[in-house]
C-alpha cells in the first residue's frame, strides 16, 4: 500500500494548472508528430528534449510522455484514412482500419482504434504501477535465443494469414527477407548485398517502403477507379463514438488477449511490432470471423492497437529499471533522464520517487487526457476524407515525400519511395501480399541476428531453442500457432461441428 | 487489400497474363542477384552457426522457386491472358498522376522542395482537378508554407531548399 | 592538382586553427547563421549518442550559441553513412560529427572509403573507459582469477558479450585472448545497455561495457568490475557501492593483462572548412566543458576528461589509427 501513497503523492505532483497546460500542449504536439510521417515520436521528443531542460523535471517528462501518447493515437490516423501507417507497429491496423474507411466506417475504425489503444496502454500501466518489482526481472530471462523464439512466434502467428496463390505470399515475404538483409551484417561486421553502393550502406528503411508501398501505391489504384476516394459518406457526427463503443463491448475477450500480449512483448523487451502483428494473427485464428479479417473487420483494428501500445506502454518499465530502451523513443527520454541527473536503473524506483511515481501518474492523466482530445476530433479527422480527391493527393504526395527524404536527409530515398509506389501498385494488382513483405522487413534481420547470436552461444547447435522452460515453451507455442489452422479443424472434425467451412475458407 | 477489379474490356493496354510473366521473370532474375552475393560472402554453416550469406542464400533461391512456380501458371493459364491488367484509359489516369509526382521529385533537387510542392499541387489541381486560381492558389501556397513553419522552424528539420529560400536567407 | 593545394590549404588552416585558438583573436569572427547538424555516425541510445544529446541541452540551456544544434543519428553500414555524409559536404560549416572507435574500426574491416583525414579535426571530448565485467553472482574477484578459469575451461566454453562486430569490444576481446592466452566465444549485440542486461541475465559470462553502460547494475549489486583497460586507475574517489569506488578498480596491468585501450570522443568537421569555423566550434566545447552538467556527466560515466585540439589532436588520432590497424591486422579483421 506504500506504494499506492506513492502515486497518489504523484497526482498530486502532476495536477497543477500549469502541468495541465503541458498536458494539452504535449497530447496535440504529439497528434501533430503522429499525423505527418516525417516526424517520427523519436524525433519530435528527440527535438523538444533541450526545451524540456529548463523546466522541472516533472513537469519535463510529463510533456515528453504526452507528446509519446499524442504520436501513438497519431499514428492511427493516417493508418484509417490513406493506408498510411506512419510507424512499423501502426502496419497491422491498416489491414482492417483502411478498408473500413473505404466502407464509409472511418469514424468507427478511428473510435476502435483510439479506445484499444488507450485501452492497452491502460492495463499497461496498471502492471507497472502495481507489479513493476515482480515483473522488471523477466526481462533478464531474455537471451538470443528467447528473442528469436518471440519472433518466431510472431512470424507463425501471421503465415498463412492471406488469401492469395501461396507462391506469390512465399515470394513477398522472401522479398522483404531480402531487403531487410541489405547493409551490414552486424553479426560478422561485413556488408552484404550492396553492391559496392554507398547508399545501400544503410539498407532499406521501413518507413520509406511502407510509404510507397501502402501509401502512393494506395493513391495509384484509387486513380486508376477515377479521381475520387471510396468512404466519402462517413458520419460526422460524435454520436459515432458512442455507438462504436457499444460494439466494442463485444470484443473484451480480443482487448484483453491483446493487452495481455502487448504487455509481455513489452516487458521482454521485445517490442510493439511483434506485438501488434502477433496479436492480428491471433485475433484471426480465434475470431469467428477470422476469415473476414482484411475486409473490414473493427475486430482487426482492435487486437493490433492494444497491443501495440499496451507494448509500448509496458516498454517503459525495462527502460526505467534496467536502463535498457524499448523503443527509439524510450532511447532519446533515456538521454533526457541522464541529462536531468537521473540514473536508471534496478535503483531508480528507490532513490527518485518522485520521479518515478509523477512520471507513473502523468501516464494515467496523458493517456485520459489524450483519448478525450482525440475521439473528440474523430469527427473531423474523419472529415478529411471528404475533401476533394485532387487536392488530398497532391498534398499526401507531398507529405510522403517529405516523409521519406527527412528519415536519412537524402532526396535518393524519395525516388526509393516513388520505386516502392509502382511495385505496391503492381503488386496489388497481381494479387502479391504486401503484409508478410512488410512483416519480414520489419523483424527480418532482428530474427536472423538473435537466431545467429544464439547460434554463437550454442556452438551452432539448434537445442539452444529448447534448452530452457521459457524458450522451449514459446518454441512449442509457435508451432500450435503454425498448425492452428489444422488442430482447429481436427477439433471440429471430432465434435462433427459445422466450422469447417470456415478454415477451408483460410 | 483487394485487388483491384479486372475489366476484360477491348481496350486492354497490356494483359494480366502478361504482366504475370514479367514480373515473375524480374523476380527471378533479383532472387539470382541476391543469390549470387550470398554466395560471395559465404552460404555455409560453421561451428559457430550460419555465415552471413546463409539466409540471404536460401531467400534469393525461394524467390527464384517461387516465382518460377507462378511463371509457369501464368504460361499454362488459359483464363488470365483474356483478363486485363490495365487498360488504356486507367493507365493514362495513372500516368497523368505519376509523371507530374517524378518532375515533382526531379524538380526538388534544382529548385527545393518547397517551391517544387507549390508547382506540383498547383498544377494537379488545375489540370485534373480543373480548379479554378482563387481555389489552387491558396492551397498551393498555404500547404509548403505551413510545412516551413512545421519541420523547418519547429521541429528544425532542413527539407531541401533552392534558390528563393537562399534569397529569403534560409 | 587543385585538390592537392586545397588539401595542403586545409592542412595549413587546421594548424593555424589550433595556434588561433591559443590567441583567440580573429576567432570571433565566425558564427553559424543556421542550425547546426549534429551527426552521430551510432544508434540512439548508445554512448555517442547520449552524449551527443547531452552537449545538445547544455548548448541549449546555457545559450552557448545563437543557433540551435540538431543531433542527427546516421548509423548504417556501422556508422559509415555518418562519416560519409560528413566527408561529402565540403566546406559545410554547419555540420559537426562526434566520433566513436569506429571512424576507425569501420574502414578498415568494411573497405568503406573514408579515413579521419577526410575530415577537419576539431577536438577531443574526453576519451571513454572500458571495464571487463562479470556477473556479481560468480566467484571470481580479480581478473587474474577470472582468466585463469577462461583458460582452464575448454577453447570457447566462456562468453564475451559486446557491441557490433569488429569494433572495439570485439578488438579489446582479441586483445585479451592474446595477452592472457585464452579463448572466447565472442557474441555481438546491438548495444552496449543490451550487453549488460545480457550479462545480469547470465546469457553472457563477462563483457567489457564501458561504464556508463553498466554503472547502474554494479550500484545495485548485480555486476562487479574486475579491471579498467587503462593506462592509469580512474581518478574518481567517489563511492558508488558501499564499498567501492571508480578509483578502486585495479587496472589491467596491475592485473597481469598488459593491455589498455580507451576510446575517442571526439569532434570532427566536413573538409574544406575555415579556421575560424573550426575555432568557433573549438571554443564552443571548451565552454561546455566548463558547465557543471557536463562535469556531473564526466563524473557519473567514469570519462578520461583529457582535452586535446590542434597538432595534439592530430597526433593522437593518428597513432590511434595505427594502432586499430595493427590490432585489426593481427585479429584477422581486415577487409580483402
Amino acid at each position: 500500500m506504500e506504494d499506492l501513497s506513492a502515486l497518489l503523492h504523484g497526482f498530486g505532483v502532476v495536477l497543477t494548472p500549469y502541468n495541465l497546460i503541458l498536458i494539452f500542449v504535449g497530447i496535440i504536439l504529439g497528434v501533430i508528430i503522429g499525423v505527418l510521417p516525417g516526424l517520427g515520436g523519436a524525433n519530435g521528443v528527440a527535438i523538444l528534449l533541450p526545451l524540456t531542460f529548463t523546466m522541472p523535471p516533472a513537469s519535463a517528462i510529463i510533456m515528453l510522455s504526452c507528446i509519446y501518447w499524442g504520436a501513438l493515437f497519431g499514428g492511427a490516423i493516417t493508418s484509417i484514412l490513406f493506408n498510411i501507417p506512419g510507424e512499423p507497429w501502426s502496419v497491422a491496423t491498416t489491414f482492417d482500419g483502411h478498408p473500413m474507411a473505404q466502407q464509409g466506417r472511418a469514424g468507427e475504425a478511428l473510435t476502435a482504434a483510439f479506445t484499444s489503444s488507450f485501452f492497452g496502454a491502460f492495463v499497461a500501466v496498471i502492471v507497472i504501477t502495481f507489479l513493476a518489482p515482480l515483473v522488471a526481472k523477466f526481462a533478464l530471462r531474455f537471451g538470443p535465443a528467447e528473442f528469436f523464439a518471440v519472433q518466431f512466434l510472431a512470424f507463425c502467428s501471421f503465415i498463412g494469414i492471406g488469401r492469395g496463390a501461396a507462391a506469390k505470399t512465399l515470394a513477398a515475404m522472401m522479398i522483404g527477407f531480402a531487403l531487410a538483409a541489405v547493409g551490414l551484417d552486424t553479426v560478422t561486421g561485413r556488408l552484404r548485398l550492396t553492391f559496392g553502393s554507398m547508399e545501400l550502406l544503410r539498407g532499406f528503411n521501413f518507413l520509406i517502403a511502407v510509404i510507397g508501398l501502402f501509401g502512393i501505391g494506395e493513391i495509384l489504384i484509387t486513380i486508376e477507379e477515377g479521381l475520387a476516394f471510396k468512404g466519402r459518406t462517413a458520419a460526422l457526427n460524435i454520436k459515432i463514438v458512442l455507438q462504436t463503443w457499444k460494439d466494442l463491448t463485444r470484443y473484451w475477450a480480443t482487448s484483453i488477449r491483446s493487452a495481455v500480449i502487448g504487455c509481455w512483448m513489452g516487458i521482454s523487451p521485445a517490442g510493439a511490432t511483434p506485438a501488434s502483428f502477433m496479436s492480428y494473427g491471433i485475433a484471426k485464428r480465434m475470431s469467428k470471423r477470422g476469415a473476414r479479417f482484411g475486409t473490414g473487420e473493427i475486430e482487426g483494428v482492435v487486437a493490433p492497437e492494444t497491443a501495440a501500445h499496451a507494448a509500448g506502454t509496458a516498454a517503459l518499465l525495462p527502460m526505467l529499471t534496467l536502463g535498457i530502451p524499448g523503443s527509439p523513443t524510450a532511447a532519446v527520454l533515456l538521454g533526457g533522464l541522464l541529462v536531468w541527473g537521473l540514473q536508471p536503473g534496478p535503483l531508480l524506483f528507490v532513490e527518485q520517487k518522485d520521479f518515478v511515481w509523477g512520471l507513473i501518474a502523468s501516464m494515467y492523466i496523458g493517456n485520459i487526457a489524450g483519448l478525450i482530445i482525440v475521439l473528440t476530433c474523430v469527427p473531423w479527422f474523419a472529415a478529411i476524407l471528404r475533401i476533394p480527391f485532387s487536392i488530398i493527393a497532391p498534398v499526401i504526395l507531398v507529405i510522403c515525400a517529405v516523409g521519406a527524404y527527412t528519415v536519412n536527409n537524402a532526396v535518393i530515398d524519395i525516388w526509393v519511395m516513388m520505386g516502392f509506389g509502382v511495385v505496391g501498385y503492381v503488386f496489388r494488382k497481381l494479387d502479391y501480399q504486401l503484409a508478410p513483405l512488410v512483416l519480414a522487413l520489419v523483424l527480418g534481420d532482428q530474427a536472423e541476428e538473435s537466431f545467429r547470436q544464439a547460434m554463437l552461444g550454442s556452438q551452432g547447435s539448434l537445442s539452444a531453442f529448447w534448452a530452457n522452460g521459457l524458450v522451449g515453451t514459446i518454441m512449442t507455442l509457435s508451432v500450435i500457432v503454425l498448425f492452428w489452422p489444422a488442430i482447429s479443424a481436427l477439433g471440429a472434425k471430432l465434435r462433427g461441428g459445422g466450422t469447417a467451412d470456415r478454415i477451408a475458407g483460410d | 487489400m483487394d485487388g483491384a477489379p479486372q475489366s476484360t474490356s477491348k481496350d486492354s493496354l497490356v494483359s494480366r497474363r502478361t504482366m504475370e510473366i514479367v514480373v515473375a521473370i524480374l523476380l527471378m532474375g533479383g532472387g539470382g542477384v541476391v543469390m549470387f552475393d550470398s554466395w560471395r560472402v559465404g552460404i555455409g554453416w560453421q561451428t559457430e552457426g550460419p555465415q552471413s550469406g546463409y539466409f540471404p542464400f536460401y531467400v534469393g533461391l525461394l524467390i527464384v522457386a517461387a516465382s518460377a512456380v507462378t511463371l509457369v501458371q501464368a504460361i499454362l493459364s488459359r483464363q488470365s491472358a483474356s483478363v486485363s491488367f490495365v487498360s488504356k484509359p486507367q493507365f493514362k489516369l495513372v500516368l497523368s498522376v505519376l509523371i507530374p509526382a517524378i518532375i515533382f521529385v526531379i524538380a526538388v533537387r534544382y529548385i527545393g522542395l518547397y517551391m517544387s510542392a507549390a508547382i506540383f499541387i498547383a498544377v494537379f489541381m488545375t489540370w485534373l482537378g480543373r480548379y479554378g486560381w482563387r481555389m489552387t492558389v491558396p492551397i498551393a501556397i498555404g500547404i509548403p508554407v505551413l510545412l516551413f513553419f512545421v519541420f523547418e522552424l519547429w521541429f528544425l528539420l532542413p527539407l531541401p531548399k533552392g534558390p528563393l529560400e537562399t534569397w529569403l536567407g534560409y | 592538382m587543385r585538390n592537392l593545394e586545397r588539401r595542403a590549404l586545409i592542412l595549413v588552416a587546421t594548424a593555424a586553427a589550433s595556434v588561433g585558438m591559443a590567441a583567440e583573436v580573429n576567432a570571433q569572427a565566425w558564427k553559424p547563421t543556421k542550425a547546426v547538424e549534429f551527426i552521430i555516425p551510432a544508434g540512439t541510445g548508445g554512448g555517442a549518442d547520449q552524449m551527443a544529446r547531452l552537449i545538445q541541452g547544455i548548448v541549449a540551456k546555457n545559450n552557448l550559441m545563437a543557433q540551435p544544434m540538431v543531433p542527427v543519428n546516421k548509423a548504417g553500414g556501422a556508422g559509415a553513412e555518418g562519416f560519409l555524409d560528413v566527408k561529402q559536404d565540403r566546406g559545410n560549416p554547419h555540420k559537426i560529427v562526434i566520433t566513436l572507435s569506429n571512424l576507425f574500426t569501420t574502414p578498415l574491416a568494411t573497405g568503406v572509403p573514408f579515413n579521419w583525414k577526410d575530415l577537419t579535426p576539431v577536438a577531443m571530448l574526453a576519451l571513454d573507459q572500458f571495464v571487463l565485467w562479470v556477473n556479481a553472482e560468480t566467484p571470481y574477484q580479480t581478473a587474474r582469477q577470472y582468466l585463469d578459469a577462461v583458460k582452464a575451461a575448454p577453447a570457447n566454453q566462456f562468453k564475451m558479450g559486446g557491441t557490433g562486430s569488429k569494433q572495439e569490444d570485439q578488438i579489446i576481446t582479441v586483445a585479451i585472448e592474446k595477452a592472457a592466452g585464452v579463448k572466447f566465444t565472442y557474441i555481438p549485440y546491438a548495444g552496449g545497455g543490451a550487453v549488460a542486461t545480457q550479462l545480469v541475465g547470465k546469457h553472457v559470462d563477462s563483457s567489457v561495457n564501458n561504464p556508463i553502460e553498466a554503472v547502474a547494475h554494479w550500484k545495485s549489486g548485480a555486476l562487479r568490475p574486475l579491471c579498467v583497460f587503462d593506462a592509469q586507475r580512474i581518478p574518481y574517489k567517489e563511492k558508488i557501492t558501499a564499498t567501492q569506488s571508480w578509483n578502486d578498480i585495479p587496472t589491467c596491468k596491475e592485473a597481469g593483462v598488459n593491455m589498455d585501450y580507451v576510446m575517442l570522443r571526439g569532434i570532427f568537421m566536413s573538409p574544406g572548412v575555415t579556421n575560424e569555423q573550426s575555432a568557433f566550434y573549438v571554443q564552443l566545447f571548451q565552454k561546455v566543458r566548463e558547465t557543471a552538467d557536463w562535469k556531473s556527466f564526466m563524473e557519473t560515466g567514469a570519462y578520461n576528461t583529457t582535452f586535446m585540439s590542434g597538432s595534439d589532436y592530430r597526433k593522437w588520432v593518428e597513432d590511434a589509427e595505427k594502432m586499430h590497424r595493427d590490432l585489426m591486422k593481427d585479429a584477422g579483421f581486415l577487409a580483402n
